[in-house]
């Protein structure tokens, strides 16, 4: 295809993503180095009863106009990268000459907000990616047995977790383990723990999230997989069946490796996908015990904490964006590579 | 299969199955069945059965299942707007992403060039930035121009975001269409718009209807946009509950926000139930084509 009938094909799409993904990314990369003004003070000049005092108030007028009129704010270069609520250079030093041991250093890092939401990010990520591998696999395998007009039903019922809203899934779950809902209900009466509450601690609410996660991205895990067990080369199990493989020999050495390229493509999406962890977090109300990146930069626009902070915003959003390539870059140049031995 | 397996891997399969279909459906049936029950009910906590027979709905509404829940949700917390604007924005986005991601995609099938191998890994590149991260860049600009809180903005928004997806779904669909197809159409003297047109069209609904099944799915489920970028009264379904949940306090709101989640889920069991095989081929194209 010439190059210009190529291009009258491509413009629109081009646009799209260049005026919408790649001019914000350099919008977010401008809006990192700055931040709002400070507020105007004057000095002004209080006459009482008892003579005169000079005071210093906030000019609330002269702040407004000003913010209006330079909506972007001030030039703070990387000082919103190594603030406190990024990535904290001047606590992290305090902290390792201060630390008594590991235990205290570390601790003392995830109370930072940002090492704290990144801790949870990566945690939720790295386990949350191969349990979905390793359960979706094993649906596959069970559905792959039973005959076929179970099939449909049961590919279904199993698509459900993945198709629903996640915003709502988590809520569906959340009224469920509430301590007056039915999980939570009956998990106080099993431990006889009229307290027990899945929101309360740290280490069950990561772990109700992770469940979540699974529990979400399991059926996509699964459908690729049955795909790929329908193209499993029948002459080869026949004739490992033959040579005296067992059925499990049979899975190990010919049903994995023929899926393991399913697998790389599942883990290259739930990776992109499990790091952006947001919506749940949302719907179990979990930020108090486990934020994420996407969480802090969301907390940020939306002003919870008075203004909106688009510097803030901006800052965590390039430190995502760096962690999403670091993150990508092993996967892709595994591609890249194997394609350029392909071709 | 020839030989068969033993009886107890067969039962330990089942079993495992039969737990995977009650945890992946249990919670979406529970929630339908409380959604007609009063908060008491589904949320009780001395008597699981109270959710399943309503005795606390039987004695506040004189029967065991209630309407309240949907009463409230759609009629005074105006659910049915949020209905509306959802159905504008994921028919727009539906129908615009599709329109430029087959010209795109067709494009980026038979270019055959370099740049077009490059321009997919760009978009595989873009397919991975956390929406959030785009929405703090779009924020600012958008008070500026005045265009923040518009349905048309977040449209054009998420038509962008979804952009890379539908190119390489789409672009793999392409490629499965023989080129011989429109080169001989070329031939016999078509210009590469007849060819695309007269040829390609009537042959890619199959794969324009999966791709689409999958933009409409995330322009309907999206929450870091629509939860950012729409003014209250704009609001579509899935910020709209999240706005239950802050006043979720006051008595009997929970159960709004409950009705609500089952209306929004609603046309996606219907959505399952029509297009599972395409779901499912859509699922697995990306993953079959690398």
């Amino acid at each position: 295809m010439p190059h210009r009938t190529f291009i009258s094909f491509i413009w629109p799409s081009a646009l799209a993503m260049m005026l919408f993904i790649a001019l914000p990314i350099v919008s977010v990369a401008v809006q990192s180095m700055f931040i709002a003004h400070e507020q105007v003070i004057e000095t002004v000049e209080n006459c009482g009863p008892f003579g005169c005092k000079t005071v210093e108030v906030v000019n609330a007028e002269a702040t407004a106009r000003l913010r209006t009129d330079e909506p972007l704010g001030r030039f703070n270069g990387a000082g919103t990268y190594t603030n406190r609520n990024h990535l904290a250079f001047k606590e992290i030093g305090l902290a390792l000459a201060e630390a008594t041991g590991p235990v205290d250093f570390f601790g003392r890092i995830l109370n930072l907000p940002f090492y704290k939401a990144l801790a949870f990010t990566l945690t939720y990520t790295f386990i949350v990616t191969p349990l979905v591998i390793i359960l979706g696999f094993v649906i596959a395998l069970a559905v792959n047995r039973i005959p076929g007009m179970f099939k449909g039903p049961t590919i279904f019922f199993s698509l459900l977790p993945m198709i629903v809203t996640p915003l709502i899934g988590s809520l569906v779950l959340f009224w469920m383990i509430d301590s007056k809902g039915i999980i939570g209900a009956t998990l106080q009466f099993l431990f006889d723990n009229p307290d027990l509450s899945l929101k309360a601690s740290t280490t069950l609410t990561w772990l109700t999230l992770i469940v979540y996660g699974i529990w979400h991205s399991a059926p996509f895990a699964f459908v690729v997989f049955y795909a790929g067990l329908q193209t499993v080369p029948q002459d080869t199990l026949e004739s490992a069946m033959i040579d005296g493989a067992s059925r499990w020999q049979r899975v190990r050495h010919v049903v994995i490796p023929h899926l393991m390229p399913l697998a790389v493509f599942v883990t290259l999406i739930q990776l992109m996908d499990n790091f952006r962890v947001f919506e749940p977090i949302i719907g179990f109300n979990a930020q108090a015990n486990a934020t994420s990146l996407s969480w802090i930069i969301y907390n940020d626009l939306r002003g919870s904490d008075g203004a909106m902070l688009f510097g803030s915003a901006a800052a965590t959003s390039m430190l995502t964006i760096i962690g999403v390539c670091i993150l990508l870059a092993p996967v892709v140049l595994r591609t890249w590579r194997a394609n350029r031995r392909a071709a | 299969m020839a030989r068969k397996s033993p009886i107890w891997l067969s039962v330990l399969s089942l079993g495992f199955l039969v737990l995977w279909l009650a945890l992946a459906s249990v919670p979406f049936l529970w929630t339908l069945w409380g959604s007609f029950k009063v908060e008491a009910d589904f949320f009780s906590r001395q008597d699981w059965r109270n959710a399943l027979f309503g005795m606390r709905t039987l004695a506040e509404t004189g029967a065991t299942s209630t309407g309240l829940g949907y009463e409230g949700a759609w009629i005074k917390e105006e659910f049915w707007k949020a209905t509306i604007n959802t159905g504008i924005m994921t028919l727009s986005v539906v129908a615009i992403s599709l329109t430029l991601g087959t010209l795109g995609g067709y494009a980026l099938s038979r270019s055959g060039f370099r740049y077009a191998f490059w321009i997919l890994i760009i978009a595989l590149v873009f397919r991975a930035m956390p929406h959030i991260t785009l929405v703090s860049g779009y924020l600012l600009p958008f008070f500026e121009l005045n265009l923040w809180g518009h349905l048309t903005t977040t449209i054009i928004v998420m038509v962008a975001i979804n952009q890379p997806f539908t190119l390489w779904m789409l672009h793999s669909f392409f490629q499965n269409i023989p080129k011989d197809l429109d080169e001989s159409a070329m031939v016999d003297g078509c210009t590469r718009f007849q060819a695309f047109r007269y040829v390609i069209i009537p042959v890619m609904w199959p794969g324009v209807i999966t791709t689409g099944l999958f933009s409409f799915l995330l322009a309907y489920n999206d929450f870091a946009l629509t939860g950012l970028l729409l003014t209250e009264e704009n609001r579509t379904m899935v910020p709209k509950i999240a706005s239950f949940l802050g006043n979720a306090q006051e008595q009997g709101n929970v159960m709004y926000a409950v009705a609500a989640v089952v209306s929004a889920t609603a046309p996606l069991f219907v959505l399952v139930m029509f297009f599972q095989r395409q779901i499912v081929s859509g699922l697995t194209a990306g993953a079959v084509k690398g």
